[in-house]
């Protein structure tokens, strides 16, 4: 399939000096885009029109480019990652949009996640929830035999695709609530399901929780929107496996 | 406890028993309700009432379960308070649908005219039957002499098509919240995975229509019939 060109596009953009000044959207005109280029080339595009025309260039996070890492964001037209599923925004291509199109691009909404400038939002509430238990600490000595501590098939896949979580934030974005559950509930199930991971299981649970309460992050209602946006499709069951650890843990305590 | 409520997964445990006691207890409530329409002469309701006003568990019940609506009522607005507060500054642009349904992003306001209708609703019959049982005719069955709880219900479905729009109205409303609330209260607890995720659903959506469909069908009997 060739590329086609999309000759106008109005982009209305978030633009905010810093963390502490107001910001207000600004809409900017392009032209001739192809199809097949990906969202953030259009966005190097626009941003190289912006220099040249004496404007300071938008900021956003963006860094492996090709849907590993979790840095890039944005909430394009309403959907955090934009209007495609099972992808991050940097791997969103523009033939996903129309000629004469207006793209309204917001960076991601929450208390948890402050604004330092334009679309660039401050995620280290991640990391502190992650310092809060998102590891192990038992002594699993040096590179074990294969098979030599077994794992059940079921447990393993859990495992796996829960450990797919890239921490982008996609799905405090997406929730109504900002809440970070998917998130949490994903870092919380990659370790549990694994025997290493199980000794320390209650008390992950525990101060994981405890640490997104604390960052301000809203309460899960359940809606599920967070696994539609979720770009690695994490499952709103791992929401119900924190859950169970979190109760049985109070309950044991 | 308090430690326990403190955090938001407590919180949301306390939401989803308040809401399963809730979906018990309209259960009893629909199976009562639905003897108003299988005999016209109204004995066999007016001897459910009759029990139900009389019988000891019932009786014990009875506070528990308005307790349990204060909880959940109060409590819901309080969570969803903290739940807006999480993001100070909203979206320009949203496009929720498409990853989320109505219902479950719009839980207390469902919530809020399900209680608009609980009010007028337990003024209807509740405040009478318990507070003013003077006013009521009794009829005597089975040579027991008892309130005519049956008169009271019909007169008010009888006299009034707006009524009957409103007690319609009210089912709706709580099939919707259901549609939602009864599968997100198994979710909540941790009770579900991946075998269990379709199976909430499906369970949820018969329970939230029979819920919806068996308390209109009676307002609607009434209405057609007389
Ligand atoms: C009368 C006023 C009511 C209000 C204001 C109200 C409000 C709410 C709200 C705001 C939620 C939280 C939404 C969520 O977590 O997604 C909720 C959940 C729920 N409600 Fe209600 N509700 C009311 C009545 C009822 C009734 C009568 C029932 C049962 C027949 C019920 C059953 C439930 C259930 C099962 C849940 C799910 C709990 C969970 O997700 O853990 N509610 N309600
Ligand atoms: S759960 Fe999905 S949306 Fe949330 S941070 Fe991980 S990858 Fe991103
Ligand atoms: S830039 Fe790495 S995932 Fe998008």
């Amino acid at each position: 399939m060739a590329d086609k060109i999309l000759k106008k596009l109005n982009i209305k953009v978030w633009r905010q000096k810093n963390a502490a000044s107001k910001g207000k959207f600004e809409t900017y005109t392009i032209e001739n885009i192809s199809t097949g280029s990906s969202f953030l080339e259009m966005m190097d595009i626009l941003n190289n029109e912006l220099i040249e025309k004496g404007i300071d260039p938008i900021a956003f996070d963006h860094d492996c480019r090709e849907g590993i890492c979790g840095t890039c964001s944005l909430y394009i037209n309403g959907r955090p990652h934009g209007p495609d599923t099972e992808v991050t925004t940097c791997q969103l291509h523009m033939r996903k949009f129309k000629d004469g199109e207006t793209i309204t691009v917001e960076p991601w909404r929450a208390a948890a996640f402050p604004v330092i400038k334009d679309l660039v939002v401050d995620r280290t509430a991640f990391e502190k929830i992650l310092q809060a238990g998102g590891f192990i600490s038992v002594n699993t000595g040096g590179v074990p035999d294969a098979n030599a501590i077994p794992v059940a098939y079921e447990d393993a896949e859990e495992a796996m695709d829960a450990a797919a979580c890239i921490g982008c934030g996609a799905c405090v974005a997406a929730c109504k609530n900002s809440s970070a559950m998917l998130f949490v509930s994903a870092k919380v199930s990659h370790l549990a399901k694994l025997p290493q991971g199980k000794v320390e299981a209650k008390k992950r649970a525990l101060n994981m929780v405890a640490k997104m309460d604390e960052l301000g992050f809203g309460g899960c209602t359940n809606t599920g929107a967070c696994e539609v946006e979720c770009p690695k499709s994490i499952s709103i069951t791992n929401i119900a496996r924190l859950n169970r650890e979190y109760l049985g843990a109070r309950l044991s305590k | 406890m308090s430690k326990f409520l403190a955090a938001s997964i407590g919180r949301k445990f306390l939401m989803s028993i308040t809401g399963l006691f809730l979906v018990a207890f309209i259960a009893v409530h629909l199976i009562i309700n639905l003897m108003l329409i299988f005999d016209d002469s109204g004995e066999l309701f007016n001897l459910a009432a009759h029990f139900m006003a009389t019988n000891p568990v019932i009786k014990i019940m009875e506070p528990l379960l308005g307790l349990g609506f204060l909880i959940h009522i109060l409590w819901s607005f309080y969570l969803e308070y903290q739940n807006w507060r999480a993001r100070p500054v909203k979206y320009n642009k949203k496009d929720a649908s498409t990853s989320s349904t109505w219902a479950s992003r719009n839980m207390l306001v469902l919530g809020a005219l399900v209680l608009v209708f609980l009010i007028i609703h337990i003024i209807n019959f509740f405040w009478v039957i318990k507070f003013e049982p003077h006013t009521l005719d009794t009829v005597i069955i089975g040579g027991e002499e008892m309130e005519d709880t049956y008169t009271l219900v019909s007169n008010l479905f009888k006299g009034s098509v707006a009524y009957c729009i409103f007690y319609i109205l009210g089912g709706l409303l709580l099939g919707f919240h259901l549609s939602h609330g009864f599968w997100s209260a198994f979710q909540t607890l941790g009770i579900n995975n991946n075998h269990w995720m379709k199976r909430w659903h499906v369970l949820g959506y018969i329970y939230a229509v029979i819920v919806a469909v068996g308390f209109s069908v009676i307002p609607l009997y009434f209405l057609i019939k007389f």
